[in-house]
């Protein structure tokens, strides 16, 4: 035989998109809050930024180092990680724990149980909640964005359950001239990022649609200014609640694959946040609401496996 | 009038615009000839001739090894040279019958019918029978099993697979411009074995010009239409054609007959028009030569039998040198590493690329975002499935409906992470169904 072609199993052409094109993406979408935050913040904020993705980019360049692993930081998923961690902290974080964070995350949370789309919580939440714990006065210091000056100040979420709905500004709490984490206080940045999101087909509306109208009817009903919309919507932009339903609850490797078990896993974190909300020690409660979640997802998938085209609810009965 | 499709399915580049204009061409074949004798779905047909015998264009050289099986006619005059094993584009070796043509292309007799309309079903089913007619999209299935279902009188649909999902190919395309006669004469014909049923034809909207010169010869028939479906692939899989069409599901263990449809592909019908109005057994077909390393991408009504590497001399050649060359489309051909492969009844494209886009990429780890779950013309969860397939997990595979796998390739297709998804489903099916074989037939 004078020559010989490639051989490979079928489908022979494949679409452009990359893993790493997805995470640019991501990282894309996370820019207008990012940017929100430093700008509210000002440069700790973006201290803090550079701090944690570097120590997230190089846990994972060591780590397969030295485990013998083939490289991986060009997925760019680490710096993903690092990012949305960074972005749950609060700007006066000393540097030393957000360098801790990044190494829990990246290490603890996703390259021991095996790396990229192995891990079963979310890496940035896992950190997120560990460094709550251990640093609990430093986690939850917070200080308000340009409107105070860097004054210490309460986060929207908490004046709303000390001193009632009357002390917050809900157009505030939009626009994000609050107290809170770096990334977490504007709700129409995080918006504009949302929508980027669905525009590049990253994600679509199962997990945060349903997350929302979940909570959101659950604090209509349940919480502490029952039965008033302005209450929902506050509560809808204060705290990680807008960062978590797009950006964390959606996380692919975390989250179930099935269609049906998308809306389920939304509907549990919803139900997860608004009973911490309203019944925690805690005004807070979006990252604790979707780690857990996350633990349940084996579950949801069980359950929610897809009837296949073709295959008629009575045929399976039949059996 | 709002187009028909199914949910899931992927947009590839259609690349068609390389041979679409290119108007069928007949290539006479030089040489030796190689006739595999597996070129169908079921018993591979028993040789008839034997080493040193002279036969004629359109003899019978092997007779069908069962009911499910199909004769295989040579396509030439000449001598058979020898009778062995050849490799063919599935990459199977096949016993084969070797003929060198003498360029004669001496016929024997064909026995035409001048109103077609005076046979009876019993007759029409026979001459197709008899004609080797199989499905010539691909599959290969004996069209003389898929006429005779159980009970005629409950079909309903006679469709007509005129998608041509896969990209690159117009072998349809043109048949559908340039035979459209043989088209709908061939689906009168099977018409006349159904008397319930209408015929449709199925032809996605990247062929308005084959959806108008259709509409104008079935004018007036109250029995035939033509129903415009979205481009999309895979449009012409037999499930997702018959939803379309008709709004019926069916699933891995039914027919489409269970649905009250038949599906034939454009190539097949036309062939079942040559087997009864001519009396003609399949010898030759219309296959598409493209892709961006021939030189010129054709359409070629040609013998089967025909060695690959005449097709492409025939196109002029290579202008570059290809790195991967294609039986059928890109998303459900089999790549070939040599083009010393026969054509068969089934051959319905050769793709010469220079560019493999598998070999370029990595495959790097599934981070379950679920691209593969939106692209499934199945609804399966396909990045689950190839877990389970890596852990040899049978029961899983079951569970998550594995086996009602199409093999389409849409998830490989647009996994970001370039994982063998596909690949690795198919062949956990083969593993599973043959042990359910085996549990059989203990």
């Amino acid at each position: 035989m004078s020559e010989t072609y490639q051989v490979s199993s079928s489908p022979h052409v494949r679409e452009k998109v990359t893993t790493g094109n997805i995470m640019l993406y991501v990282i894309i979408a996370l820019l207008p809050t990012t940017l929100f935050g430093i700008y509210n913040f000002g440069w700790r904020a973006l201290l803090l930024i550079v701090v944690t993705i570097a120590t997230c980019v190089i846990s994972e360049f060591v780590f397969n180092i030295i485990a013998k692993r083939k490289q991986t930081i060009s997925d760019c998923s680490a710096i993903v990680t690092g990012l949305l961690l960074a972005l749950n902290f609060p700007s006066t974080l000393p540097i030393w724990e957000a360098v801790i964070g990044g190494f829990f995350a990246i290490i603890i949370v996703k390259m021991v149980f095996g790396g990229l789309g192995q891990n079963f919580m979310n890496p940035a939440l896992g950190a997120r909640c560990f460094l709550l714990i251990a640093f609990a006065a430093d986690m939850t210091s917070f200080i308000s964005g340009t409107k105070y000056d860097g004054i210490a100040s309460a986060t929207p979420l908490a004046m709303i359950r000390n001193e009632g709905l009357s002390s917050v500004n809900v157009q505030d709490m939009l626009l994000g001239n609050t107290a809170g984490t770096i990334g977490e206080t504007s709700a129409i940045a995080i918006l504009i990022g949302a929508i980027i999101l669905i525009l590049f087909g990253v994600i679509d509306l199962k997990i945060p649609g349903s997350y929302i109208v979940t909570f959101a009817l659950f604090m209509f009903l349940f919480g502490a200014d029952r039965f008033n919309i302005n209450y929902v919507v506050a509560q809808l932009c204060g705290g990680g609640l807008m960062l978590g339903a797009f950006f964390m609850a959606t996380d692919y490797v975390t989250s179930p694959i099935t269609p049906m078990g998308k809306i389920v896993f939304g509907i549990c974190c919803g139900l997860l946040t608004g009973i911490f909300r309203c019944f925690g020690a805690n005004a807070e409660g979006v990252s604790f609401a979707i780690i857990l979640s996350n633990l349940l997802v084996p579950l949801i998938e069980k359950v929610t496996i897809p009837r296949a085209f073709g295959i008629k609810k009575e045929a399976k009965k039949n059996e | 009038m709002g187009l028909k499709t199914f949910s899931g399915g992927v947009h590839p580049y259609e690349g068609k615009e390389l041979a679409k204009d290119s108007a069928i061409k007949e290539v006479l074949p030089k040489g030796v000839l190689v006739f595999p004798m597996s070129q169908h779905i079921g018993a591979p047909a028993t040789p008839i001739v034997a080493v040193g015998d002279t036969v004629l264009k359109g003899q019978k050289i092997a007779e069908a090894g069962g009911f499910v099986s199909s004769p295989i006619y040579s396509s030439v005059s000449g001598t058979v040279k020898k009778i062995e094993k050849h490799r063919v584009a599935t990459g199977d070796f096949v016993n084969s019958i070797f003929i060198e043509s003498d360029d004669q292309f001496i016929e024997t007799g064909f026995e035409e019918t001048e109103d077609v309309t005076k046979l009876s079903k019993e007759e029409i089913i026979n001459k197709v029978k008899e004609a080797g007619v199989v499905g010539m999209g691909g599959a290969g299935f004996p069209t003389h099993v898929k006429l005779s279902p159980k009970e005629p009188e409950k079909i309903e649909y006679i469709i007509a697979n005129c998608a041509e999902c896969e990209p690159y190919l117009t072998a349809d395309y043109r048949r559908m411009l340039e035979n459209t006669e043989e088209l709908v004469d061939g689906m009168k014909i099977i018409l006349q074995l159904f008397p319930n049923a209408k015929g449709v034809f199925g032809v996605e909207n990247n062929k308005m010009d084959c959806v108008e010169k259709i509409n104008e010869l079935i004018k007036g028939e109250d029995r035939l239409e033509v129903c415009p479906l979205v481009t999309k692939y895979p449009q012409g899989g037999e499930r997702q054609l018959i939803y379309a069409v008709t709004g019926r599901a069916i699933n891995s263990k039914m027919l489409p007959a269970d649905a009250g449809c038949i599906v034939d592909n454009v190539e097949t019908i036309i062939a079942v028009y040559n087997a009864v109005k001519h009396g003609l057994p399949v010898m030759k077909r219309v296959s598409t030569v493209t892709g961006n390393a021939i030189k010129n991408p054709s359409n070629f009504l040609y013998s089967i039998g025909t060695p690959y590497q005449q097709l492409v001399d025939a196109a002029g050649g290579f202008i570059m040198e290809p790195k991967k060359i294609i039986s059928g489309g890109p998303m459900m051909g089999f790549s070939m590493f040599s083009l010393d492969i026969p054509t068969t009844k089934t051959s319905s494209s050769i793709l010469c690329m220079t560019e493999d886009a598998v070999s370029e990429n990595e495959s790097i780890a599934c981070i379950n975002c679920g691209r593969c779950v939106e692209a499934c013309p199945e609804k399966l969860i396909p990045s689950r499935l190839m877990k389970f397939s890596e852990r040899n997990l049978m029961e899983d595979f079951e569970k998550w409906s594995g086996l009602e796998c199409i093999e389409c390739g849409s998830c490989s297709y647009v996994c970001p992470s370039k994982r063998q998804v596909a690949q690795s489903i198919k062949t956990m099916k083969k593993l599973v169904l043959a042990e359910k074989r085996k549990q059989q037939s203990k």
